[in-house]
């Protein structure tokens, strides 16, 4: 088919279709719908996988976390009968150890333990989370340094006093002065701050299974030092609602990097197997039944999400496909009652030498041209979808925000959505319109064709 | 005069099952180049049945139809379709244009399905506005068949059956819903193009446009019943 000629047929099909705008509109209505779930859908998917690899990645791909767990029970805590006020329960040096040691595709190791203490300096106090750890947990933790340094392996050996300061914790406690080099107290003791780190975004909680991390209000220094000093002897007494209770753990966390020095083995592939090889170990160690620590594979909650939103795929792409079939089916029935009503239009075309193929292909043009425009409104919908969705949150965070506690559930839901465009979704949703256009519309082209000349020019 | 057309022993029969109609039951004509024929004759009588034939509407029963040479009962339905676009200018009762159209958009129509399908250039274009005020409507051209009157409507078919330059102009009753006054104006019209040298045959009850034309048919139960020659 010439240029000229497509040209002409599809403007000769637009013209019909501009003549009926309100019934078009209507005609078009099942395909807009369609298409803008299917891209609209695709773009939620593709945030949320985006937004969980990048949390995956903050936590690590290849990394396995360790955490100590509070048991359910007060029984199984390991105290003994005479010291049962004493809850200890978790990850110990020996667990450490041993994991480090003997499990051969480990490279790194980065415990952790962490307490909410009250931070001051002169008059500005703040409730940070201290942390004491080793100097990888930078690294591990993406924390880039502002000022200063982090800590090093020379502050764990000499247990040194000293401190690394998040941005905000630096903020509130040093709104005027350079923080490097002044005490901080913390308990009743002054620890030096050798370090300021940079604002850093807080990592939302994935699945559930981690709870996301504000590190802007954190404390850093040496794991010894933090063991030592802030935590007589790995027990640590504190008081809550009035009454004391003595909790003793070591350490909260454990963080193991999973790799081998071949580099030709994806390292990825060894940190399910790590991970169940690291929990028989501690399961062992710990004794049969306890549950005092757990192991989350932030690569397995990858696949986790991944798994997810596969489903939630195929449940809203079968919802769009009903919805494309649903709105394919009313431009039939649309093109069929059009066919009757033009029948006499149909024999007059005909009278003047129009053959057959040529109203074939005047009504599959013009079913295609209303699937097709269908298809480009709905595409334009969808590629609001983003936009949209910053409405909502606005308007979430406006009006439906729990002012007491400054959060919602549903603006939880939608915070951690950010919808991107795929933009391989356009031309597909474009393409599957186009197809409905053929699909449904050759049946009543086929109608208009196969009419008699003579008895479409005596239709009334 | 050669012959354009030529009907040799053609038959129409439609068959509905219980009875079949026999509409043409065996018609022989020839038609030479510049003619100007009437076919008269009661309701009923197959003149319409002929004249889908001679338009390449239908294809007879039996009997062979030969237009420029070729015996259009053989035909596929593209090749009728191919017929009718160039060799044929089809002329309603009804007018039968294109609603949605304008009056220049209408004229157009058989452009769309030339063989071969040509673009339509600016000569088309203007042939197309030629055409229309050579039937007197060129201060027309924007409009749509609804604002116009029959006669005019029925000149936009008579514009739209020229634009391919066909070899004969048929008209069905081409003035069977209008005044005395349009009919003349009409067959006016019709008697212009047959001094051009176009060949026209027109369906009619009017002995008033029986009496413009070269030559009468007077058909009766699907035959022809006689002929006269006008004048004469
Ligand atoms: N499509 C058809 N099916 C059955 N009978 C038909 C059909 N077309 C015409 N006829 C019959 O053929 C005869 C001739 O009809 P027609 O050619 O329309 O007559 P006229 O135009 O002279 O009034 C009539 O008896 C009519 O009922
Ligand atoms: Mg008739």
């Amino acid at each position: 088919m010439s240029f000229s000629r497509f040209f002409r047929t599809l403007s000769l099909a637009l013209k019909s279709v501009m003549l009926h705008k309100l019934r078009s509109g209507l005609t078009m209505l099942g395909i807009v719908f369609g298409v803008f779930s299917v891209i609209a859908m695709l773009a939620i998917g593709e945030g949320a996988s985006s937004q969980a690899q990048k949390q995956v990645l903050e936590l690590g791909a290849t990394n396995i976390i360790v955490r100590s767990v509070k048991p359910p029970d007060e029984t199984s805590s390991s105290g003994q009968s005479g010291q049962s006020f004493v809850l200890r329960y978790g990850l110990t040096r020996k667990d450490l150890k041993v994991i480090s040691e003997t499990i051969p595709p480990i490279l790194g190791v980065v415990p952790v333990r962490e307490l909410t203490q009250e931070v001051r300096n002169k008059q500005y106090t703040l409730n940070a989370r201290v942390v004491g750890s080793t100097p990888e947990y930078r690294e591990m933790n993406h924390l880039k340094l502002a000022q200063g340094r982090f800590l090093t392996d020379k502050d764990l050996d000499e247990m040194a006093n000293v401190a690394v300061l998040a941005h905000e914790t630096a903020q509130v406690l040093f709104p005027f002065e350079n923080p490097i080099g002044r005490p901080v107290q913390i308990g009743n003791r002054a620890y030096r701050v050798v370090g300021v780190t940079q604002d850093r975004t807080a990592s939302a909680a994935i699945g559930g299974s981690l709870s996301g991390q504000d590190y802007n209000k954190d404390v850093y220094m040496p794991l010894p030092t933090l063991q030592s000093r802030l935590n007589t002897g790995d027990l640590f007494i504190r008081r809550t609602q009035g009454s004391f209770s003595a909790v003793s753990v070591v350490f909260d966390q454990i963080t193991l990097k999973v790799g081998d020095t071949d580099e030709t083995t994806d390292d990825q592939n060894l940190v399910i197997p790590t991970a169940e090889v690291v929990r028989e170990t501690i399961r062992n160690l710990h004794g049969e039944g306890t549950n005092d620590f757990s192991v989350v594979v932030p690569l397995e909650l990858l696949r986790q999400a991944d798994q997810i939103r596969k489903i939630f795929n195929i449940v809203l792409g079968s919802i769009a496909a009903i919805s494309l079939i649903v709105g394919g089916i009313g431009i039939m029935n649309i093109m069929l009652a059009t066919v009757t009503e033009r029948t006499r239009e149909i024999g007059i075309r005909r009278a003047l030498g129009a053959r057959r193929r040529d109203i074939i292909q005047q009504f599959l043009t013009e079913t295609i041209v209303l699937s097709g425009t269908g298809g480009l409104i709905g595409i334009l919908m969808g590629l609001l979808t983003p936009t949209a969705f910053v409405g909502i949150q606005w308007f979430v965070d406006a009006y439906v925000m729990d002012r007491s506690t400054g959060t919602s559930d549903i603006g939880r839901l939608f915070s951690g959505m950010e919808p991107q465009i795929a933009v391989w979704s356009l031309p597909l949703a474009f393409g599957v319109s186009v197809a409905i256009g053929v699909i449904f519309g050759t049946y009543p082209a086929r109608a208009a064709a196969r009419l008699d000349p003579i008895e479409a020019l005596r239709h009334e | 005069m050669p012959v354009v057309a030529r009907l040799v022993d053609l038959k129409k029969f439609y068959d509905l099952g219980a009875v079949v109609v026999k509409a043409l039951r065996g018609v022989s004509l020839d038609i030479p180049e510049g003619d100007f024929i009437a076919i008269m004759g009661s309701s009923g009588s197959g003149k319409s049945t002929l004249l889908n034939l001679l338009g390449a509407l239908d294809r007879p029963t039996e009997g062979q139809y030969i237009l420029n040479g070729r015996d259009t009962s053989q035909m596929t339905d593209n090749e009728l379709s191919i017929v009718r676009n160039t060799d044929i200018g089809f002329i309603f009762q009804s007018f039968n244009l294109i609603t949605q159209y304008t009056v220049l958009e209408n004229i157009e129509v058989p452009l769309l399905y030339r063989p071969g399908y040509p673009p339509i250039t600016a000569r088309d274009r203007n042939r197309c506005i030629d055409v229309a005020n050579q039937v007197g409507l060129g201060d027309r051209l924007d409009h749509r068949p609804f604002q116009l009157s029959g006669g005019q409507q029925q000149r936009v078919a008579i514009a739209r059956a020229l634009i391919n330059d066909p070899a004969i102009i048929m008209a069905d009753e081409p003035t069977g819903n209008l005044d005395s006054k349009t009919e003349e104006e009409i067959i006016q019209i019709l008697t212009d193009l047959n001094n051009e040298g176009r060949t026209i045959i027109v369906v009619t009850h009017e002995p008033g446009v029986a009496k413009k034309t070269k030559r009468q048919i007077y058909m009766k139960d699907g035959l022809v019943a006689g002929e006269g020659v006008f004048p004469g």
